[in-house]
């Protein structure tokens, strides 16, 4: 009976039009586009479904989501139970509104210890907001369990995660022991969207609430500086080839970059 | 006290050294060395000479049978004993399948903080600022470590290897691993290449990409062919990959491959910025889209509007005929 912890945070939407992408470079934050909600982190849902695959074929399997955040991270726990998790955990604490990803994986790790015993840690590749990609990576190693990463498939048999994961011009298959964190990317599929039925019995599903006090850890630090954000400007003189057909603005881009001994 | 630049190399599974290697020498000569070459794996000790042309000050070879394919539980307990043998005040190593997933880790082994996927990197006095994509490329955001070593991963293509210089001179050391037995946890069980024939797309001059508005996998063959007669490769949007259309390997983007081609062709892409972060440095973006607003045409240095099942045989038809002329 499988116990799998899925980190999941909610971030802005990255769907967001580019002409509303705006950045606060005093604050160092990204400004909220107004009228655009939150999400929850593309890969980290993906981790959910990566968890309820298994869930869909090994009996008794839980799944419990942890998210830190601020109050609107409650959304995107409440979406991962609609998606068929079974309760979730809320760490929502001031004290860390502003944690990076390594105050982040301190508190996470604390939760995960918190919640054990566990067979399964599944993490997103990366949040789609920073892009790091450091956080399932640095639980692993505060816990002291394996860590395999960019999996496309997880398996969960007999105490043992086998993994196949993404590599550069290929794949391969990984087998840790059980308790191990596994983080997941896209070529894992899609995750499956909650029904109504099950939206209706999330709202049933416990959420509980921490804070730091609770995971019995002081205060963890932040370990980077972010010194300054901002968007890069992109100036592109940009040439539109025109014609009466679509096949003369083929041929006239052939002839084009030719001149341009680009061809 | 910390000082010198330490950087992890890599060498390729056919034994050569992952030029990204030689582009993190010539970053961490510009922060202001000396720089010390580690090279982990096996069959890579003649491998060293090649680091030193290219400036390093030292290299650091581990050549040894269990480093033969990367697993984190090897690579990491002996990157962080050369790191704390060496004390460098910067870590910096490519920001490869490896390199995502052994510079977390050895960060954490090492009490400090990485900065991922950097672009620009420069030291202020005694500071590493590494400046690196966010927000699926839309924001830039610049970093400071408090910790040492300060580490960076780094973004192939995005630092200029020294030149060339075979009369330099520095020291190659060996190591063992020296792994304990029960080190590695995990096992390999199987691997296999899913890989496209002809040039790599790391490599390639020309690449020609396809997106969803290709509309199925049997767009992909006219792809093939153009990108065949441009001496090119194939690429393909997330989209297109995730829907199976195209193979995973030929995916371009932040979490595919980041591409450098002289001449890049995007077919039925509509531009998001997760996709733009695989061609940032490309200077030639041809885009090519029934939507006008597309905002992949932002970043083009030329621009068509039109279906591509129409333009591209033009383009093709067109572009032999000039090549035969």
């Amino acid at each position: 009976m499988p116990h799998i912890i899925c980190l999941a945070k909610q971030v802005p939407d990255p769907e967001t039009p580019a002409s509303q992408f705006k950045v606060d470079e005093q604050a160092r934050r990204v400004m909220p586009a107004p009228g655009v909600q939150p999400v929850p982190s593309q890969f980290d849902t993906i981790g959910v479904e990566a968890a309820l695959r298994i869930k869909d074929k090994v009996a008794d399997t839980t799944i419990t989501i942890v998210s830190l955040g601020p109050d609107s991270s409650r959304d995107t726990i409440k979406h991962c139970l609609a998606m068929g998790a079974d309760e979730g955990v809320h760490i929502n604490d001031p004290a860390v509104n502003d944690a990076d990803h390594w105050a982040t994986a301190e508190v996470l790790a604390a939760a995960v210890q918190k919640l054990a015993p566990y067979d399964l840690i599944v993490a997103g590749r990366q949040a789609v907001d920073w892009d790091m990609g450091v956080v399932g990576s640095t639980i692993a190693e505060i816990l002291g369990v394996p860590v395999v990463t960019l999996a496309k498939d997880v398996q969960y048999e007999g105490g043992k995660v086998r993994v196949e994961r993404v590599l550069p011009d290929g794949f391969e298959t990984v087998e840790s022991p059980a308790p191990c964190v596994v983080t997941v990317s896209n070529e894992l599929g899609e995750p499956r969207y909650p029904q109504l039925r099950q939206i209706m019995l999330a709202a049933r599903k416990e959420v509980k609430v921490w804070t730091v006090n609770d995971l019995g850890i002081p205060a963890p630090k932040n370990r980077v500086n972010l010194e300054a954000l901002f968007v890069p400007e992109t100036k592109v003189e940009t040439e539109w080839i025109e014609g009466d057909t679509a096949a003369e603005k083929g041929e006239k881009l052939a002839v084009l970059l030719r001149e341009a001994k680009l061809i | 006290m910390a000082s010198g630049i330490l950087v992890f190399g890599e060498a390729t599974e056919d034994g050569r050294l992952n030029p990204v290697t030689l582009e993190l020498v010539g970053a961490g000569t510009h922060l202001g060395g000396p720089v010390t070459c580690a090279l982990l794996g096996s069959g890579v000790e003649g491998l060293a000479p090649e680091c030193v042309a290219f400036g390093a000050n030292k290299v650091i070879v581990v050549d040894d049978a269990a480093l033969a394919v990367y697993q984190g539980d090897a690579y990491a307990p002996v990157a962080e004993r050369i790191t704390r043998e060496v004390d460098p005040a910067v870590v910096i190593m490519g920001q490869t399948t490896i390199g995502r997933d052994l510079a977390p880790r050895l960060a954490q082994r090492l009490g400090t903080a990485v900065a991922m996927d950097c672009v620009a990197l420069q030291m202020q006095g005694d500071k590493l600022v590494a400046e690196r994509p966010a927000y699926g490329g839309s924001a830039r955001a610049r970093y400071t470590i408090n910790g040492m070593p300060q580490m960076a991963t780094v973004r192939a293509k995005s630092q200029e290897p020294l030149e060339r210089d075979a009369s330099r001179q520095g020291e190659v050391v060996k190591q063992s691993a020296n792994l304990s037995p029960d080190a590695v946890r995990t096992k390999i069980l199987e691997r296999r290449k899913e890989k496209a024939e002809g040039v790599r797309l790391e490599d390639a001059k020309v690449v020609v990409s396809g997106g969803r508005g290709v509309g199925g996998p049997e767009g992909f063959q006219t792809l093939e062919e153009l990108a065949a007669v441009l001496g090119g490769a194939v690429g393909a949007s997330r989209a297109v990959c995730d829907l199976g259309w195209y193979p995973v390997p030929a995916q371009i983007g932040l979490t595919g491959k980041v591409v450098t081609p002289d001449l890049y062709i995007a077919v039925g892409i509509s531009g998001a910025s997760q996709h733009m972060a695989g061609i940032s440095s490309v200077k030639n973006i041809v885009s090519i889209n029934k939507d006008a607003d597309a905002s992949i045409f932002k970043a083009s240095r030329i621009a068509v509007v039109g279906d591509w099942k129409e333009v591209v045989p033009a383009f093709l038809a067109k572009v032999k005929e000039l090549k035969a002329s």
